[in-house]
C-alpha cells in the first residue's frame, strides 16, 4: 500500500508543475455526452425479463400501521411479487440506522413507502398498488423543528435509544432530538456587556428539492444463491453496498453496485433511498432484474430533500469592529428520518462561526425528527442554510456600528493561525484575498443608477466557508494500468456527477505518470467489484481525496516501469525519467517508448530472457489526523481535514411596482489550494451560483400539515434561461493545501454557499428592507415593500 | 391493446414501427428504436430534456404521442453528428464548457439546432427564449448560452 507521505509528493513541486495540472483540458466525456451516446442508468437495457416496482406509499403524515392486505395485488394478472416490511427487519442509515427499507408498524412522512410490487409493465404495477389495503390509525405530527425538539411534542421515534449511532452522533433518546451538537469556546456570556453593538436576528430556511435533471433509477437483481446485483443513479455504489449488506444482513462481497453516468446529483444519490426497495422486491423475483424509476412527483418528496432550518442568531462587536461573540441556535428539520442528516447538524455546529475569528462562541444545533421528508445531504451540507442568516447579521452589525461591510468582513475574516470555533488552528488560507478581489470586481462602493425610474439598485457580498464534511477517515483507493500501446485505465470508485471528476483523474495520472493527457482513459461505469473503493462522492472530497489516491496510483506506475528500465539497461533510476510517454535516460540518453514495455516487459541483454509484465500501480488516501470533539463543548485538535474559503458579492435592481429582483451580475472568488482544471472550477463556481440564485429567488418546498403542495416543475420553479445574468465573474484564488495533490482542494459545493445571502444584502442595499427567510419570491419582496411603507399597494 | 402500424424517418433513416396508441414519441424513440440520448427528465412536459426536431420543429418528445408521427421526420440528439462531424452546437458547447452531467444537453442542443434552422443569427434573447424550456441544474446556463453564439457564428463562416 501506498503510504500517506508518498501520497503528499505532488505538493513538493521542485522544479515546475508538471503538463497537464492547470490546463483546462477538454472534459473527457464531453463527447459521448453531445452525441448522445453516454449511457445513463434508465438507458441501460435488461431484455424482456425485467419487470417493474412501484412503491404504495403513506398518505399520512404519522400514523401506525394497523393493517396491510396485499392479496388483491398478488391476484393482479401480471403481478410478480407485492413485499411488505414484514420481510425485512434490518435497519440502514449512513450516520445513525434509524429507517427499515419498508415502513414495519408506523408511517413518519407522507410518501414512506409501505409495500412494493413487481409486476411485468409500469403500469400493471401502479394498478397493484391501488389494490394494496393499508388501515392506519392516524397520529399527531410534528411539523416544526422548535415544537418537536419539546417536551409536548409526540415522540416519532420511541426506540432511539436502540438505534446503531457513530460515537460523533449523540442522540437524545425519549425525545425527537437525534443529535445535539455543543461549541462551547470562550465565555459568551461575559463578553456582551464589552460589545459596542449586538444584533439579534431569526431566520426560518424553507426546504428545498435538489431537482437533479435525472431523476433516480435503480435496477436490482437478487440470484438464487443470494448474490445482488444494483444498477442505479448513484454516487455512492460502495457507501450502497455496505448500506444494502448491512439491512439484508449479508456480505458486502455478495453486493455489486454499477453506477454508469449520473444525470446531476447534488447530494440527493448519495448514501441510500430508494434503492433499496428495489433491492427488496427482487429478492422476490426469482432472479428477475426489477427496475425502479421515480416519477419527477415522487422525486420531489420521496428522495432525499434539503432540510428546512430555524436559526438564531445572536452577535456582537465592539466599537472597532472586531466581533466578541456569537451565540447560535439551530433547530434542524431532520424529518421522519435523520441517518444523514445528523450529521448536517454537526457540520453547521462546528463550523457555527462562519469564516471568522471569534473568540466567544455558543452553539446548539438540534437535528429534529418531524413528520417531513427525509433531509439528506445537498450541494453545501448545511452551510448554504447557515451562512444566509449569518451574513446577513454580519451585514447588520457593520451597519451597527456604521462600518463597511466588506471593511468589517476584512477585520474579522478567518487568517492561518487563527483558533477556530473546535480549537483547531486554521491553515493558510486566501479568504482576505478572495474578499478584496471579489469586492473589486463588482465596483464595491460605487454606486450606479437603476435601469428605470421604477427601480432601485443595489450590491451585496458575503463570505464563506465549508470543510468537507464525513466520516474522519473516509478513504479513497485508485488503480492505474497500462495498455499495450502505452495508453493508461485509470480506475477510480468516484463518481462523475456532472462536476468533472473524471478529467480531474485523468489529468492527475497523465502528470504524474509523464504521459500525454489523450493517451488516458478513465473506466466506466464504476462497479464495486472491479473499482477500487471510494466512501462517497460528497462534501466536494474527490479532488483532493481521490486526488492523492491517483496520483500515488500513477506515481506507483510510475515507478514499476522504472525500476523495470533501470534494471533491463544497468542504470540508476535517478538518471531516468518519464516524459510524454517514454522513459529516457538523462545519462546515457537512451528512449524507450511506454508502448514496448507496458505489458510485455523487456528483454535483458545479451538473451537473458526477460523481466517486468503488466504495470499495475495502485494507490489509496485516508486522512489520519481527523481528532474527536469533546460531547459538551465541541473543542478537539483538529475538528476537519480543510476548509475551502470564499465570497461572492452581486449587483440586483428591485422592481418597485412588481417587487421582482433581477440579478444583474455576480462574482466569486474561492480558494481552490490550486485548480487542476481552470475552466472546470469556473463552471463550477457559476453553476453554483446560479443554483443559490435560484434557491434565493425561486425555491421552496410548500409543505402544509406535511403534505407537499407543489411537487413540480411548473409549481416548484428553478432557475431558467430567462433568469441568468451573463456577467457571472469567477476568480480562482490559489493559497495550496498541504496535504492536497499540487495543493489543489475542493469547490463544488462552496459556490453556492454565500449566494442567498449576498442577494438579500444586495436587495437590502437596494430598497433598506430585510425581508427575511427566502425565497426573495416578487410577491414576498413586493409585500414587504408595502409593510415597510415603500411602496403603496396598488388598488384594483 | 390496438398497435398501429407506422412508418417515420428518424435520423435520416426509415423506420416501420408498431405502437400501442398511448405510446408517447418518447417511448418509441427509447424503448423501441434504442435511441437513448433523448432522455427522460419529467414525462410531463416541464423540464425539456426529452426534446427532439418533429419536422423541423422542437417539441417535448414526451407530449406527443407517436401515432401522431406517422410520415414525420424526427432528428434526435443521435442524428445531429453527419458523418463523424459534429454540429457547430456540440461542438460549440463543447469549447464552451457548457456540459457537465450531460443530462440535459440532448435536448438543449435539439433547441438550439431547431432554433439556428429558423434563425441563423439568433439575439441572446432569442437564444434565452429558445432555451427557456430546457431546464439544467448543473451550469447556470452562461455557457450554452454563449455556446449558442458561438455555434451561429461558426455556422455563417461555414456558409
Amino acid at each position: 500500500m501506498i503510504r500517506m507521505e508518498e501520497t503528499m509528493t505532488p505538493n513538493q513541486p521542485a522544479t515546475s508543475v508538471p503538463h497537464p495540472i492547470g490546463d483546462s483540458v477538454t472534459r473527457v466525456d464531453a463527447k459521448e455526452k453531445v452525441i448522445g451516446a453516454a449511457l445513463f442508468s434508465d438507458d441501460l437495457q435488461f431484455g424482456p425479463g425485467l419487470l417493474y416496482a412501484r412503491i404504495k406509499r403513506s398518505p399520512h403524515p404519522h400514523a401506525l400501521i394497523k393493517r396491510i392486505d396485499t392479496s388483491k395485488a398478488q391476484a393482479l394478472p401480471g403481478v410478480k411479487a407485492v413485499v411488505t416490511g414484514e420481510s425485512f427487519p434490518g435497519m440502514t442509515g449512513l450516520y445513525l440506522q434509524d429507517r427499515h427499507i419498508f415502513c414495519r408498524d408506523r408511517v413518519r412522512y407522507v410518501g414512506d413507502p409501505v409495500a412494493g410490487v413487481a409486476a411485468v409493465s409500469e403500469a400493471i404495477a401502479e394498478q397493484a398498488v391501488e389494490l394494496i389495503e393499508v388501515e392506519y390509525e392516524p397520529l399527531q405530527g410534528v411539523f416544526d423543528p422548535e415544537f418537536g425538539a419539546t417536551s409536548e411534542a409526540p415522540v416519532l421515534h420511541p426506540d432511539l435509544g436502540k438505534y446503531k449511532v457513530q460515537n460523533f452522533i449523540f442522540p437524545k433518546p425519549g425525545t425527537n432530538i437525534s443529535n445535539h451538537f455543543r461549541i462551547r469556546k470562550g465565555d459568551v456570556d461575559a463578553a456582551w456587556s464589552q460589545c459596542a453593538a449586538i444584533v439579534e436576528h431569526s431566520y426560518r430556511i424553507p426546504h428545498i428539492q435538489h431537482v437533479p435533471i435525472e431523476p433516480h433509477v435503480a435496477v436490482a437483481k437478487v440470484d438464487e444463491n443470494g448474490k445482488v446485483t444494483l444498477w442505479g443513479t448513484s454516487q455512492s455504489p460502495f457507501a450502497q453496498r455496505n448500506l444494502i449488506a448491512i439491512a439484508l444482513g449479508i456480505s458486502q462481497s455478495d453486493v455489486e453496485v454499477i453506477a454508469p453516468y449520473v444525470g446531476g446529483g447534488f447530494g440527493c444519490k448519495a448514501g441510500v433511498s430508494m434503492e433499496a426497495l428495489a433491492v427488496a422486491v427482487a429478492s422476490k423475483t426469482k432472479g428477475k432484474p426489477v427496475k425502479l424509476r421515480l416519477t419527477r412527483e415522487e422525486e420531489f418528496y420521496t428522495a432525499f430533500v434539503r432540510q428546512g432550518m430555524v436559526a438564531h442568531f445572536k452577535m456582537g462587536c465592539d466599537a472597532q469592529g472586531r466581533l466578541l461573540a456569537m451565540q447560535n441556535r439551530f433547530y434542524w428539520d431532520g424529518g421522519a428520518y435523520t441517518e444523514y442528516g445528523v450529521n448536517i447538524t454537526r457540520a453547521s455546529g462546528y463550523s457555527s462561526s462562519g469564516p471568522y475569528d471569534v473568540p466567544n462562541v455558543k452553539t446548539d444545533s438540534f437535528c429534529v425528527y418531524t413528520n417531513h421528508p427525509v433531509g439528506g445531504p445537498m450541494r453545501g451540507f448545511g452551510m448554504p442554510e447557515m451562512h444566509t442568516g449569518l451574513e446577513q447579521c454580519i451585514d447588520e452589525l457593520a451597519l451597527a456600528i456604521e462600518m463597511d461591510p466588506v471593511q468589517f468582513r476584512r477585520i474579522n475574516c478567518v487568517q492561518g493561525g487563527d483558533t477556530l470555533v473546535t480549537g483547531m488552528t486554521m491553515h493558510p488560507t486566501g479568504l482576505s484575498e478572495c474578499l478584496d478581489k471579489a469586492a473589486k470586481a463588482i465596483d464595491w462602493g460605487r454606486k450606479v443608477a437603476p435601469s428605470a425610474p421604477n427601480k432601485r439598485r443595489g450590491k451585496g457580498i458575503a463570505a464563506m466557508w465549508k470543510a468537507p464534511a464525513m466520516s474522519p477517515n473516509a478513504s479513497s483507493s485508485a488503480k492505474v494500468a497500462l495498455n499495450e500501446d502505452g495508453t493508461v485505465t485509470v480506475s477510480v470508485g468516484g463518481q462523475d456527477i456532472g462536476q468533472g471528476s473524471f478529467t480531474i483523474a485523468a489529468q492527475m495520472a497523465a502528470a504524474a505518470l509523464g504521459v500525454p493527457i489523450d493517451w488516458v482513459r478513465v473506466a466506466t461505469p464504476l462497479d464495486t467489484n472491479y473499482s477500487p473503493y471510494e466512501w462517497q462522492t460528497v462534501a466536494s472530497r474527490l479532488t483532493w481525496s481521490m486526488g492523492n489516491a491517483v496520483a500515488a496510483a500513477a506515481r506507483d506506475a510510475r515507478q514499476q516501469i522504472l525500476e523495470l528500465v533501470a534494471k533491463a539497461w544497468n542504470e540508476k533510476i535517478e538518471d531516468l525519467d518519464i516524459v510524454d510517454g517514454n522513459v529516457i535516460s538523462y545519462k546515457s540518453e537512451e528512449t524507450i517508448s511506454l508502448k514496448n514495455i507496458a505489458i510485455y516487459g523487456l528483454p535483458l541483454p545479451n538473451d537473458q530472457g526477460w523481466i517486468g509484465g503488466p504495470v499495475l500501480g495502485r494507490g489509496n488516501f485516508m486522512p489520519t489526523y481527523v481528532t474527536g470533539l469533546n460531547a459538551e463543548t465541541g473543542q478537539g485538535p483538529r475538528a476537519v481535514v480543510h476548509y475551502t474559503t470564499g465570497v461572492q458579492a452581486v449587483e440586483v435592481e428591485v422592481d418597485l411596482d412588481t417587487g421582482k429582483v433581477q440579478v444583474l451580475r455576480g462574482v466569486g472568488a474561492f480558494d481552490v489550494g490550486k485548480a487542476i482544471n481552470p475552466e472546470m472550477v469556473k463552471a463550477q463556481m457559476e453553476g453554483g451560483f446560479v443554483q443559490g440564485m435560484s434557491t434565493a429567488l425561486f425555491e421552496s418546498l410548500q409543505l402544509k400539515e406535511g403534505v407537499l403542495q407543489n411537487p413540480s416543475f411548473v409549481d416548484y420553479r428553478i432557475a431558467t434561461t430567462s433568469d441568468v445574468p451573463m456577467d457571472i465573474q469567477s476568480i480562482i484564488v490559489e493559497v495550496p493545501q498541504d496535504d492536497g495533490p499540487w495543493g489543489a482542494r475542493g469547490v463544488g459545493e462552496h459556490s453556492m454557499v454565500p449566494t442567498v445571502a449576498a442577494i438579500a444584502n444586495a436587495i437590502y442595499d437596494a430598497i433598506g428592507i430585510r425581508v427575511g427567510a427566502p425565497p426573495y419570491s416578487a410577491e414576498k419582496v413586493y409585500l414587504a415593500m408595502v409593510d415597510a411603507g415603500l411602496v403603496k399597494e396598488m388598488e384594483g | 391493446m390496438a398497435l398501429h402500424h407506422i412508418t417515420l424517418t428518424v435520423n435520416g433513416e426509415f423506420e416501420q414501427v408498431d405502437v400501442p396508441s398511448q405510446m408517447t414519441l418518447l417511448q418509441m424513440l427509447r424503448d423501441k428504436l434504442a435511441l437513448t440520448g433523448t432522455k427522460n427528465g419529467c414525462n410531463a412536459g416541464e423540464c425539456g430534456a426529452c426534446t427532439v426536431m418533429v419536422d423541423g420543429e422542437a417539441v417535448n418528445s414526451c407530449m406527443v404521442l407517436a401515432v401522431e408521427c406517422q410520415g414525420a421526420n424526427v432528428v434526435t440528439v443521435e442524428g445531429l453528428a453527419k458523418d463523424g462531424v459534429l454540429d457547430p452546437v456540440q461542438q460549440a458547447i463543447i469549447n464552451h464548457g457548457g456540459v457537465q452531467c450531460g443530462f440535459c444537453t440532448p435536448g438543449m442542443l435539439i433547441s438550439a439546432r431547431a432554433l439556428l434552422n429558423r434563425n441563423p443569427e439568433p439575439s441572446e434573447d432569442d437564444i434565452r427564449a429558445a432555451l427557456v424550456g430546457n431546464l439544467c441544474r448543473c451550469t447556470g446556463y452562461v455557457r450554452i448560452i454563449e455556446a449558442v453564439q458561438e455555434a451561429a457564428k461558426r455556422q455563417k463562416a461555414l456558409n
